[in-house]
């Protein structure tokens, strides 16, 4: 293996700096569009490693800062939340 | 459903400050943390600290924490609720939280997120394996739960926090064999440098890691010197026999929770990262949603206090509570904040309050 097939970018989701260079390289240049096609950020750390350098590495190899990338969307829940703790929680106020 | 006033996000430095500052001034104060302890980072900092005199200059951080949590609990109109994880802020001043297993909801008026900061990463062959550690966890192990990560460590990073981890693994008997900072200078204090450098420890300036080996583990890693453009030179390389490697390459704010409630962020390196706009009460863009500490720019605990103090005293005078004192409490607030940042240390932080603090209306 070379040594970008052993760099892990985002660990949750086994994304190599490999890999990544080749989804930029193939035109994914945002964040959000690498997160939806290889799932980077979507584990149980929602994207607190990966993610900065994969802007880190858009910014190398498209030349466009990180101040100026546009930035990737967060949502709610921002942790992993089983299901059994959303049914186990309070009742929806109209059910009530 | 919970009703309160005032919720806190992060029991750390800043949240237990701005509780306090909010209570002392009659508000209803609810302080969600997500672990089992509170003082946030505080509890590993065996070290003495620095800064002001209000902010306990010369007590160790985890004897900080315990001051900060008794004035906390011993607030009547604090509730606390430990291993509270917030989930989401909702346009409605809802709060969705995972308490022990259990969904439950929030309802404040105001809501203080002072949540702190994640560690960086850096990508490098082999990252991947056992005993590569970011060096919060590393204090986390020595210095909470009285375990040694390894047997001899390669640093990287030469800021305080490297520095200060340096330090405290050769008090816990763990070898440095080296210390290595990307940029051709140390970014921490002369006199954490000047201990280590004592004690035999190399830093290696303008140099970084290339790689780590290992089979199973960490084995050893391979650092090589960095050009003037930061670009690694071939030829350079040093092989180091250690068994840990530790990430100490700076904090970025974790601003998730700002950026979902819709708050206006802006990227500012000097600061860490992506932080809420806000204006010099560190109110956001949404005027129920402040900040403090870390999460707002990535400081040191005693700036994180006085911003949790000055969150806390605006959020409670946003509602009508205080008088006169409390003006006068929150000038005094601000004038420590400068106190902290004048000088050539706080250039870095001024520059970066530059682009957050034109207010809150300003470029999109």
């Amino acid at each position: 293996m070379g040594p970008d097939e052993k760099t892990i970018i985002c660990r949750c989701e086994d994304l190599t700096l490999k890999r990544l260079r080749e989804l930029i390289a193939s035109g994914y240049t945002t964040v959000d569009e690498i997160k939806r096609i290889s799932r980077a950020g979507m584990g149980p750390c929602q994207g607190r490693t990966c993610r900065a350098l994969i802007e880190r590495e858009i910014a190398a190899m498209t030349g466009v800062p990180i101040r100026e990338q546009k930035p990737a969307k967060y949502r709610q829940p921002s942790r992993p939340v089983t299901f059994a703790a959303i049914l186990g929680g309070e009742p929806r106020e109209e059910d009530c | 459903m919970i009703n309160t006033q005032i919720a806190v996000i992060g029991g750390g430095p800043a949240g237990l400050r701005a509780a306090v500052a909010a209570a002392q001034l009659g508000a209803q104060v609810l302080l969600l943390d997500e672990s089992d302890h509170l003082g946030g980072q505080l509890i590993k900092q065996t070290h003495k600290f620095f800064g002001s005199q209000q902010q306990f200059a010369g007590s160790r951080g985890i004897a900080i924490a315990k001051k900060l949590e008794a004035a906390a609990r011993s607030q009547e109109n604090i509730a606390i609720l430990q291993e509270a994880t917030v989930l989401g802020i909702y346009e409605d001043g809802v709060l969705l939280a995972e308490h022990k297993g259990r969904v439950i909801k929030v309802r404040a008026q105001r809501i203080i997120v002072a949540v702190g900061a994640c560690e960086r990463m850096l990508a490098f062959p082999n990252n991947d394996l056992p005993g590569v550690y970011g060096a919060g966890a590393v204090q986390t192990l020595m210095n909470v739960h009285g375990v040694r990560p390894g047997r001899r460590v390669l640093m990287v990073g030469a800021g305080n926090i490297g520095l200060i981890v340096t330090y405290q693994l050769l008090q816990a008997g763990v070898e440095v064999a080296a210390i290595v900072e990307a940029a051709p200078t140390i970014g921490g204090y002369l006199v954490h440098a000047a201990k280590v450098r004592r004690a035999g420890v190399p830093i290696y300036t303008s140099h970084t890691i290339k790689e780590a080996h290992g089979e199973e583990a960490v084995e050893g890693a391979t650092i090589w010197q960095l050009d003037a453009n930061r670009q690694p030179v071939a030829g350079t390389e040093r092989h180091f026999a250690v068994d840990v490697i530790c990430l100490a390459v700076g904090l970025s704010p974790l601003s998730d929770l700002l950026w979902q409630a819709g708050c206006q962020m802006k990227y500012v390196p000097e600061l860490g990262g992506t932080v809420a706009v806000r204006d010099a009460h560190l109110c956001t863009s949404n005027p129920r949603i402040y900040v403090a500490g870390d999460v707002a720019g990535v400081e040191e605990a005693s700036s994180a206090m006085v911003e949790g103090q000055l969150a806390g005293l605006s959020a409670a005078l946003s509602l009508g509570l205080g008088g006169k004192e409390a003006q006068e409490q929150l000038a005094e607030a601000k004038a420590q904040l400068s106190a902290l940042r004048a000088g050539p240390v706080g250039e870095k932080i001024r520059a970066g309050l530059a682009w957050v603090e034109k207010g809150v209306t300003a470029d999109a």
